[in-house]
């Protein structure tokens, strides 16, 4: 019989391959919102991906379909990775429709993330709109764990509806913590919320933090956080300290392909998160 | 009203953001025939299409300004706080109300009279610019947050 000619994923030769995915196994998918799950995936094998720092990604591979990437939404020292994944496309919707038993493919994890680290000592605002709060929620664990090492800690988390709301359990138990404050607000609500309505924004001006020493961190969609570090910084925010984290086409993950080039940025390698003072000019741009 | 009481609402107006830094005679003149009012949670402040003479300073709790159409639900389109106004139509004919308001929490509200403010305002000019010079910010604030709305930032 000829030898084939398609590689065994699970040789060493493949294995070493930058672009070569590690089989890991579903083990858990909950429902965060109708078009969107939180996946809890671990190694298949003794192969496991390198551990994760806050607001890194991961390429997910659906075996026959595509890869797509995904931010980390979470992890265990045991290899267990958390990943929020909305239905928009044709490998996302694989992905939201995994489960537990299935296999997926995962390398990474890429890019630069959040300066959590960076930030102790500083008062935390941490701005969120609909998906954008998955890769934060890295952050925000690791601001938990050495909760003493900041100042005020705000979250402000946006989306448009309420029921478009992911994390809803979550963010409950976040504010019973009464270290941090958490205001959620949606676009538009029924009557039977309670909550505030509005875009994120407007809720920035009941937040109290002392703006010198505030160190920000926004995810969402583009215009979101574009208006967002606006307000941040008239409000007396460094440009620097304001950190964004970008969303573009990614391929290849490692700065080879320039499918995410964003001026003269790389998002992959280079974010996606970056600061405003080095996005401000670009996101004036129109179609960068 | 008793003298105590109105000097209460003077003063209650007179420490609210959207009135810091008014000449203090100005805040007074605004505040004649002012009321407090509580309203509890699902009290209607506001009912679109009646008439709307008033403006709400919100001291506490939380309103929701609704919009609709008889053939949908209405919809919870803003909610006003603490440290925010609420209500133009008093300055704008033919003086309607042109959206539901509704307290989603025990509300606490000074209630301004929109004739007696359309009075001072226009009998005293800088007085008068100066309020607007306040009031039109927080007009297009809520203009530019209906444009990100409707651009449905989180959509698909």
């Amino acid at each position: 019989m000829a030898a084939s000619r398609i590689a065994d994923p699970t040789s060493s030769a493949v294995a070493g391959h930058p672009l070569a995915p590690i089989p890991y196994v579903v083990r858990n998918v909950a429902a965060e919102t109708p078009d969107t799950n939180t996946l809890t995936i671990e190694p298949r094998s003794t192969r496991r991906t390198p551990v994760s720092k806050p607001g890194q990604f991961n390429m997910l591979y659906l075996f026959g379909v595509g890869e797509s990437a995904i931010s980390i939404a979470g992890g265990n020292p045991d290899g267990q990775i958390i990943h929020t994944v909305r239905s928009v496309g044709k490998v996302t919707q694989g992905l939201t429709r995994l489960t537990p038993g299935d296999t997926v493919g995962v390398r990474g994890p890429y890019g630069r993330g959040w300066p959590v680290a960076e930030a102790k000592g500083r008062d935390l605002l941490i701005v969120a709109g609909g998906l954008g709060l998955p890769p934060l929620r890295p952050a925000i664990y690791e601001v938990f764990r050495n909760r003493e090492a900041y100042g005020r800690v705000e979250i402000i988390y946006g989306a448009r509806s309420p029921k478009d709301l992911v994390y809803y359990d979550e963010l409950q138990g976040w504010r019973r913590r009464g270290d941090l404050r958490v205001q959620t607000t949606v676009d538009a609500a029924g009557r039977d919320w309670y909550g505030d309505v509005g875009v994120v924004t407007q809720r920035i001006p009941d937040t109290r933090f002392e703006a010198a020493r505030t160190t920000a961190f926004v995810c969402g969609p583009e215009i979101m956080m574009k208006l967002t570090a606006q307000d941040l910084v008239a409000r007396g925010i460094p440009p620097e300290s304001v950190w964004i984290s970008m969303e573009r086409n990614m391929k290849c993950a490692i700065g080879m392909c320039g499918h995410c080039q964003f001026g003269p940025s790389f998002i992959c390698r280079d974010g996606p998160v970056l600061s405003y003072r080095d996005l401000a000019p670009l996101l004036q741009v129109r179609e960068v | 009203m008793t003298p105590a009481t109105e000097a209460k609402i003077v003063e209650e107006v007179a420490r609210h953001p959207f009135f810091h830094g008014f000449d203090a005679a100005f805040v007074e003149g605004m505040c004649a025939k002012a009321v407090e009012h509580r309203y509890a949670v699902e009290e209607m402040l506001a009912v679109e299409g009646t008439p709307a003479e008033i403006l709400y300073v919100v001291l506490e709790g939380k309103v929701a300004l609704e919009v609709g159409a008889s053939d949908r639900p209405r919809l919870t389109v803003q909610t006003v706080g603490p440290g925010e106004v609420l209500g133009w139509s008093w300055l704008v004919p033919p003086h309607h109300w042109r959206f539901d308001a509704r307290a989603v929490k025990p509300t606490r509200v000074v209630v301004l009279d929109g004739g007696v403010l359309r009075h001072i305002l226009s009998t005293h000019p800088k007085w008068g610019y100066q309020f607007m010079v306040r009031f039109m910010p927080v007009l297009a604030e809520r203009l530019e947050n209906t444009r990100v709305q409707l651009l449905d930032i989180h959509g698909r």
